[in-house]
């Protein structure tokens, strides 16, 4: 019916960007399921239980990744330790306690700014701040995230901080609860589901992250326990991944790596939507 | 007055961690000058940002980073102008014209390419697109300059999808209803009422993708190569991030060597700066929308 009336011109315009769009679409479309298969394909095949469960040793000719495996979770914990405590007292200090509108401005100005300088430029001011000090360490490189890592963890809680209701605060008021028993009481179990998503974010990002922890925390592959291996230096897997392809050639190891750090990427893709999800509907209800 | 007391303290801990994020950027700020100021006032200002070669452990030292600033100018145009058509494209597409079920397909595929760790692109690009490169073009190496446009423009797509579909989603219902109400068809309606109104919004995706491209490290120094070239498409080229990244380890401390590599972190870091001021005008013109 509308076909008679639209012009030769407008309908090539139409059909043109319609083309256009489902083009794009499936480009990105296809070009995640090529990566996606491509590196499983080629990843999975290497991922074996002697790869997962030793070091490496030039004397076995073996390589095992467990070292990397082991400081990837040192170093989120180190990292989750130290930033959610100044993220989300930084997030409880914009929406509870600032008055002061300058001050508010001035600290998520920095937010924007922290959240937008390249990872490399972490890792060399992280290598002056922190490895000059105390030596190229997990801790150093953990340091270095808890920057990095900042400006996320405070805004996921300040979203939720906001969605906690205005009359609960005034109810706890109302009772006689001071300030700070307020926010312990009535706003921080509020935004528990902004804390656990920011930490999931923090996470994905920790994971993948590798120009900050080259200079910082180095690449060695020593199995050492939690309180040493902070101390020491380490590569995660994503290091371990770009000293493996790049440096030595192992394009093998650096597959399997690669295809644990899809499915982990993955699983922290799921798991942000599933509590998303879940707080949602709680909130509902 | 006990409590009094106590209040006024829990106050100061929170500022005190509200300040912590204002004193990161000031102690990252003052360390990249400190440290990037005392080379270029021994290269130069002009010999250092257009000398043309960069020669550091020659006998006759060459400190000329012309060919890091060009290429990494250049490599983001070009990831730009592969990556923002698809990536705006594919936003309208999954903003307007796709229905629910494949709305959250293409979404989640999206959000697993914004999160594969970067590495993961260079290892990638290493092995099927430089490969190519050099088969296709018939060059002797394919880790070039076009191999880093085109890893580039694939790990800016999600940047550039996301905060477009944000900006899309927010546009007024009744803007489109309108639309549609004076004859003009969906996707008329789409690009030529729906988009212009987000304008501001999809201008900062753009400009949130520039940074990230021209930040990017490891998967750049994975695929171009690593000479110090001038910038040409098929050429092995380093980028401002791959000059710091790929030399800070053999340099000495404390070398005229090193210092440089400092500078040019704080060259890169201006810049960042210049494209942040950027997105925080397009961002604040939205809010003002």
């Amino acid at each position: 019916m509308l076909k008679g009336k639209i012009s030769a011109r407008r309908r090539a315009y139409i059909l043109t960007m319609r083309v256009l769009m489902w083009a794009s679409a499936t480009l990105t479309a296809g070009l995640v399921l090529f990566l996606f298969v491509y590196i499983l394909a080629n990843g999975l095949p290497h991922v074996t239980w002697e790869l997962l469960s030793t070091k490496p040793s030039y004397l076995e000719d073996r390589i095992g990744i467990l070292p990397d495996i082991l400081n990837t979770v040192y170093i989120v914990l180190a990292t989750l330790v130290f930033v959610l405590p100044i993220g989300v007292g930084a997030a409880i200090y914009l929406t509870e306690y600032a008055k002061n509108k300058r001050v508010v401005g001035v600290i998520e100005y920095a937010a924007e700014t922290l959240s937008g300088i390249p990872s490399i430029i972490y890792g060399l001011v992280g290598m002056l701040l922190f490895s000059n000090n105390f030596g190229t360490s997990l801790l150093a490189g953990a340091l270095t995230l808890v920057i990095m890592n900042l400006p996320t963890v405070m805004r996921t809680a300040q979203e939720s901080l906001k969605t906690v209701p205005q009359s609960y605060r005034e109810g706890a008021f109302g009772l006689g609860a001071g300030k700070w028993r307020t926010v312990r009481t009535v706003v921080l179990p509020g935004c528990v589901d902004g804390i656990i998503t920011g930490c999931i974010l923090s996470v994905g990002r920790i994971i993948g992250e590798s120009a900050a922890l080259l200079f910082t925390a180095g690449f060695a592959h020593a199995l050492n326990g939690v309180f040493e291996g902070l101390t020491s230096s380490g590569a995660t897997l994503t290091v371990a991944l770009y000293v493996y392809a790049k440096e030595e050639g192992e394009f093998g190891v650096a597959f399997a790596i690669a295809a644990i750090l899809l499915i982990l990427t993955l699983l922290i893709n799921l798991s942000a939507t599933l509590t998303g999800r879940y707080f949602a509907k709680r909130r509902n209800i | 007055m006990k409590k009094r007391l106590l209040e006024n303290i829990v106050h100061g801990v929170f500022l005190i961690l509200g300040l912590i994020t204002v004193g990161c950027v000031l102690l990252i700020t003052v360390y990249l000058v400190v440290s990037g100021i005392p080379a270029i006032r021994e290269i130069g200002l002009t010999d250092f940002l257009f000398g043309r070669e960069w020669e550091p452990t020659g006998d006759d030292p060459k400190y000329g980073i012309l060919p890091f600033i060009l290429t990494s100018v250049y490599g983001t145009a070009g990831a730009m102008v592969i990556g923002v058509p698809v990536g705006f494209f594919t936003a309208v597409f999954l903003s307007k014209a796709a229905g629910g079920k494949l709305r959250t397909a293409v979404g989640s595929a999206v959000d697993l390419l914004a999160g594969i760790p970067s590495v993961i692109y260079g290892l990638v690009g290493m092995l099927v697109l430089v490969p190519a490169i050099r088969e296709i073009f018939d060059v002797p190496d394919g880790a070039s300059l076009l191999a880093a446009i085109i890893v580039l423009a694939v790990m800016i797509l999600p940047n550039i999808i996301k905060v477009s579909i944000t900006a899309l989603d927010a546009v007024p219902k009744e803007y489109e209803d309108a639309s549609l109400a004076l004859g003009a068809t969906p996707t008329e309606t789409f690009f030529r009422v729906s988009v212009p109104a987000a304008k501001s919004g999809i201008a900062a995706a753009v400009a949130l993708g520039v940074g990230r491209a021209i930040g990017e490290a490891m998967a750049v120094i994975m695929v171009a190569g690593n000479v110090a070239n001038m910038p040409s498409l098929f050429e092995s080229v380093r980028f401002l991030t791959t000059a710091v990244a790929s030399e800070m380890a053999y340099s000495s401390p404390g070398s005229l060597h090193r210092e440089a590599l400092f500078s040019i972190a704080l060259v890169l870091f201006l810049f960042i700066m210049l494209i942040n001021a950027a997105l925080n005008f397009f961002l604040k013109r939205r809010k003002g929308e």
